[in-house]
């Protein structure tokens, strides 16, 4: 009982972060359940991972095979649906990333799990499970419970906890693939890399970075102005690539850019999770945004709450005048 | 081309402060504009560009309060067909599943080649009723698109993933797409259009119409539970710079540049 079990997540050669943060948190609740961490890798011909695995797992679950060479929700989905009905986990942890909500919705459906999307965080009372999630995009953080039986299902959110030393010693055990034929219905065709803009802001020593609060096109010049007296590269959220303000490669953010500048100045950006996760590693960080509740204040240095169209023009002259 | 898009109706809370309410489930939202969610838009665009490339009708489904009328003609207005708004308060909203297998008994049995949702609203952030969705339906899906390629019989994707790559995956029709933003420019609906909306069928039906057992779908047959919402505490260790927005600029530059930051 209190089987805590992580899907493993990979794409391209490389095991992604998100899988050690759930094994983590997984350990954390399971050694309050009293319960094994086990990790599942569907994968092939990734014996690294599943070592590596060991070091956050009690137990490492690989399916080595090749149809699992590259990520396919629908595959996912049918070795998950069988692997949990054998083994019967408390709680069975997935990414809440680009794989994992392409595929955990579909498998509660299936097989009628308690399923409890983009879990934050798992508090244990009195032996039972309580997720935790946020709703109005970070404003608000709300305690759900489960009902019925486990199996229970949570997407967890990346970048929500620092990934702690291996400290267990799992044992691989390669067991046979649920999946025995391919899916006809989904095909894989290919990985398409990132555009390659002019800048690499990855490289930025100093970023401006705007968001939604910029409002309009006819706006950039009042930032382009900053950003020339500052010697920075502009980069921003997706609101503002969305809107077409900046290319792709520009954007700054978990479906963008991690960016590590010394310098990151945001402007008229609220801060939502995906955008945080790409930015907070950066030396110091100065937040411009009219509301004080904008999650990006969580990760300031410096902050200003105000209309940014009377701050961003003072701000310009004054940093002329002092470097001039 | 047959196509049903989702839309759901959110308030924007960007930029306001927002309250729970006595009951502890909820959120004071007196104050707030509400709109067509962001996401939901783009899958709106999409489903007017597939139509106008392929032919075809394009129906919009909501589930939702009569609030959602003007949202929904809007839709039609850029150049959805028909609407059915699913107006039942016995919904559990805050259970995604329980959202999706209603949203599923208004398209089951209906001829369809996709269904268009966006991939995520931004009041609840589930990421989850679309992929879903497809499961109630039996179809393939693939969630966070920003490419739609239809073929015949199939439909190429590309799926926005982490570190901005892309995935192309191809899908047998029917299916369900969740679109993500920022895959098209969506259009502002024309006049004419507008005043032609008026016209358009808007269907609207309780859970009893779409033979959906007002119990399967409720808070009480629901397998998660909303225990309560609070605000959480902002751990800041940001220094906030106090003044009129001129003063606040003035010692924001001074800080960088004597500071060294620059």
């Amino acid at each position: 009982m209190g089987n805590v079990y992580v899907l493993a997540e990979h794409r391209q050669g490389e095991l992604r972060e998100v899988t050690l943060e759930m094994l983590t948190k997984a350990a954390a609740v399971a050694g309050q359940t009293g319960g094994e961490v086990v990790a599942v890798l569907l994968g092939s011909g990734v014996d690294s991972y599943a070592e590596k695995l060991g070091g956050f797992s009690d137990r490492v679950l690989y399916v080595d095979d090749p149809l699992f060479a590259d990520y396919n929700s629908e595959k996912y989905q049918k070795a998950l649906a069988a692997l949990i009905q054998e083994y019967k986990p408390e709680l069975m942890m997935i990414g809440h990333t680009t794989q994992g909500v392409d595929l955990a919705p579909a498998l509660a459906v299936e097989l009628k799990l308690p399923f409890i999307p983009d879990v934050i965080d798992i508090n244990v009372e009195d032996g039972k499970l309580k997720p935790v999630r946020q709703y109005y995009q970070g404003k608000v953080n709300a305690n759900f419970a489960f009902k019925g039986e486990p199996p229970y299902l949570i997407t967890f959110r990346e970048a929500s906890l620092e990934v702690g030393e291996p400290a267990k010693s799992g044992g691989v055990e390669k067991i046979d693939s649920p999946l025995k034929e391919d899916i006809a219905y989904r095909r894989f065709i290919e990985y398409v890399e990132a555009e390659v803009g002019d800048v690499d802001i990855t490289q930025s020593e100093i970023l401006v970075a705007v968001g939604r609060g910029v409002k309009e096109d006819k706006n950039m010049p009042l930032i382009e102005e900053l950003a020339a007296v500052m010697k920075a590269d502009i980069c921003g959220s997706r609101a503002a690539i969305d809107a077409g303000w900046l290319g792709h490669d520009r954007q700054v953010g978990t479906s963008g850019k991690t960016v590590k500048p010394k310098l990151y100045i945001a402007i008229g950006i609220s801060g939502a999770f995906q955008h945080l996760a790409g930015m907070k590693g950066a030396k110091t960080i100065v937040a411009i945004n009219k509301d004080p509740d904008a999650p990006i204040f969580t990760e300031a240095d410096f902050g200003i709450v105000d209309d940014l169209f009377k701050v961003i023009p003072k701000l310009t002259e004054k940093l002329k005048e002092l470097k001039g | 081309m047959n196509i049903f898009v989702c839309v759901k109706r959110v308030p924007d809370t960007s930029e306001a402060i927002v309250k729970v309410d006595d009951s502890g489930k909820g959120v004071d939202n007196s104050k707030f504009s509400f709109d067509i969610n962001e996401a939901d838009n783009y899958a709106v665009e999409e489903a007017m560009l597939l139509k106008e490339a392929k032919g075809g009708n394009v129906q919009v489904v909501c589930a939702g309060t009569q609030d959602a009328d003007v949202m929904i003609r809007m839709a039609l207005a850029k150049g959805g067909d028909s609407a059915i708004r699913i107006d039942d308060p016995r919904i559990n909203v805050i259970d995604p599943l329980q959202v999706a297998k209603v949203l599923a008994a208004a398209i089951k049995g209906k001829e369809f080649d996709l269904v268009l949702t966006g991939c995520m609203a931004n009041d609840d952030g589930n990421m989850a009723v679309g992929v879903a969705l497809a499961e109630e339906l039996g179809v393939p899906h693939a969630a966070m698109v920003k490419k739609v390629e239809a073929g015949e019989g199939t439909v190429k994707v590309h799926r926005e993933l982490e570190g901005g790559v892309s995935e192309v995956v191809e899908m047998d029709l029917p299916a369900v797409i969740t679109i993500q933003t920022g895959i098209n420019e969506p259009r502002y609906a024309p006049i004419r259009g507008i005043r032609q909306a008026q016209k358009k069928e808007l269907s609207v039906l309780k859970l009893d119409d779409l033979g959906v057992a007002p119990e399967d779908v409720g808070e009480d047959t629901s397998l998660i539970a909303l225990e309560n919402f609070y605000i959480p505490e902002v751990e800041s260790k940001a220094e906030i710079i106090e003044g009129e927005p001129e003063e606040k600029a003035v010692i924001l530059a001074e800080k960088m540049v004597k500071g060294g930051l620059l």
